[in-house]
């Protein structure tokens, strides 16, 4: 024998009272910010950290950015070569890394498309500012954020590169 | 409160009481049930604590909200006809207090012993339908005049069978003074069984299902909230104003809802009395004076109890779609409450 039918009107009015029993005895879904906060997934994405030194300044990631919220200024330098006797090197010097997150749409594109992995994502959030200039962050104030940068999970089984050593 | 009054005061200290009184009687609805309500079940049914912060457990936070609508500034769109835009507000907030005045809350306890108390209670309340249409047509703006086309359909549309269910009641108690109709149910029986009065949700049953269900129309709650649907309308009547002529609305909105209840209570409920075997009373002069003090207290539980079940219905369903409310209302209500009144003034006569 099927059950007789609830008509849906009640149901719904069912559907109601039993979450607000459920939340009076058990408590609500949500949390009260300020007061306690949830940690973000591991890869949320929040902020943007510079890893200063493998960034060779190549504006793949400034140009790649739909929002142009990416400023990137270096030049070049001689630096010694690397065996005796052999011609000095040319290197991309880094002066300005600026990203702005008043423009930012937090695609991660920049992310995706450095070759050197030089940025990375953090799942920190807390940065918002009085004044909206303040939310263009520096290259000193980018690389502050890579000690919020949580460790690479472990690739998968045969997810190892395959190939020539 | 009106031992008081019955003393020899001066008229001014009267009229200022009365005047106290009704802000009393219409504010504080209109607090308790936004708190009660609004914030606090509604979020409760969506699994959140609402307001917690200002005061303990967000109970300041109608205060916090006030003061934030008294700083706004009090714009009016450029093509509005600004006087019957500012007016709009205050005329569906005048039939909120005009509507109060009939409400009795005691044995002695009342504003004004009217005879004909249902009948002004539902022609007053038909005055805000004004108030919305001239607000909607003041604007100046497409959404808000559908909105208070809507309204006016609709509120003219359940005014109708809101009318009609509670002519069961009048049939039954032989009255339309509101506080007649508290003491007949009260000093009522059941079959001759006399403890529990003889509350008119007993036998007009079907009359309170139409009334409540016309009441959440009238006041425009969820399933009947096409003049201010959100995402059709904007807000509305509503739309062009902010701050206090806002707050006005909002007032009004929340304070109908608390003095509507009030009278479903009263017509339905037994309103403020206790049965009146409890005490051996057997009419309103045998009465102690301090019922004076508890009858409001109990017509304030009935209100609470009422506005429950019109938010718990607000907060579950989907609006209606235009058609299908007016349909509900000429096919579906009106017959019943017609064949209500038949079948009440057959049992009537019969009885």
């Amino acid at each position: 024998m099927a059950k007789p039918k609830v008509p849906g009107l009640l149901k719904g009015l069912g559907v109601t009272f039993k979450t607000l029993m459920h939340t009076a005895t058990e408590g609500a879904a949500t949390v009260q910010y300020p007061h306690e906060k949830e940690a973000p997934p591991i890869r949320a994405r929040g902020v943007i950290a510079l890893h200063e030194g493998n960034c060779t300044s190549c504006m793949l990631c400034a140009r790649s950015c739909p929002d142009w919220c990416i400023y990137i200024e270096g030049h070049k330098e001689l630096a010694p070569p690397r065996r005796a006797g052999g011609a000095p090197r040319k290197v991309n010097k880094l002066d300005r890394f600026d990203i702005d997150y008043a423009l930012c749409m937090y695609c991660g594109i920049c992310v995706e498309v450095c070759p050197f992995d030089a940025l990375f994502w953090s799942p920190e959030y807390e940065y918002s500012e009085p004044r909206i200039a303040d939310l263009l962050h520096d290259k000193s104030k980018l690389g502050e954020w890579m000690e919020t940068v949580p460790e690479a999970p472990e690739l998968e089984a045969g997810a190892e590169k395959k190939g020539k050593k | 409160m009106l031992a008081l009054l019955a003393a020899d005061l001066p008229y001014w200290a009267q009229s200022l009481l009365r005047v106290l009184g009704g802000l009393v009687a219409v504010l504080l609805p209109a607090g308790t049930v936004v708190y009660l309500f609004l914030f606090k079940m509604m979020s409760f049914m969506q699994s959140r604590l609402g307001p917690m912060e200002a005061g303990p457990y967000g109970s300041m936070q109608l205060f916090a909200e006030v003061g934030k609508w008294l700083q706004k500034e009090d714009i009016h769109p450029a093509r509005a006809d600004k006087f019957l835009f500012k007016l709009a507000p205050l005329i569906v907030l005048a039939s909120t207090f005009l509507l109060v005045a009939v409400v009795p809350f005691g044995p002695d306890a009342w504003f004004t012993d009217f005879e004909a108390g249902v009948f002004y209670a539902l022609a007053v309340s038909s005055v805000s339908v004004l108030g919305i249409l001239i607000a909607g047509w003041s604007s100046a703006n497409k959404y808000s005049l559908l909105g208070g086309l809507r309204a006016a359909g609709q509120l003219v549309a359940y005014e109708l069978p809101m009318v009609l269910a509670v002519i069961g009641v009048v049939i039954q108690a032989g009255t339309m003074n509101l506080q007649q109709i508290v003491v007949a149910q009260n000093s009522g029986s059941i079959f001759g069984w006399d403890g529990l009065g003889n509350p008119y949700v007993l036998t007009q049953l079907v009359g309170f299902a139409v009334f409540m269900i016309s009441v959440q129309a009238e006041l425009t709650q969820t399933p009947f909230d096409m003049p201010v649907a959100e995402s059709e309308l904007v807000s509305g009547y509503m739309t062009e104003y902010s701050g206090f002529r806002f707050l006005i609305f909002f007032i009004g909105e929340f304070a109908t809802a608390g003095v509507f209840s009030m009278i479903a209570s009263i017509l339905f409920l037994g309103g403020w009395g206790v049965p009146f075997n409890w005490f051996g009373w057997t009419s309103l002069a045998d009465m102690d004076n301090w019922m004076n003090l508890v009858g409001p207290l109990i017509l304030f539980t009935k209100m609470i109890v009422v506005v429950f079940f019109i938010m718990w219905v607000r907060f579950s369903f989907p609006r209606f779609r235009e058609d299908q409310l007016q349909a509900f209302a000429w096919k579906v209500l009106i017959p019943v409450s017609l064949v209500n009144i038949m079948v009440t003034a057959v049992l009537k006569v019969a009885f």
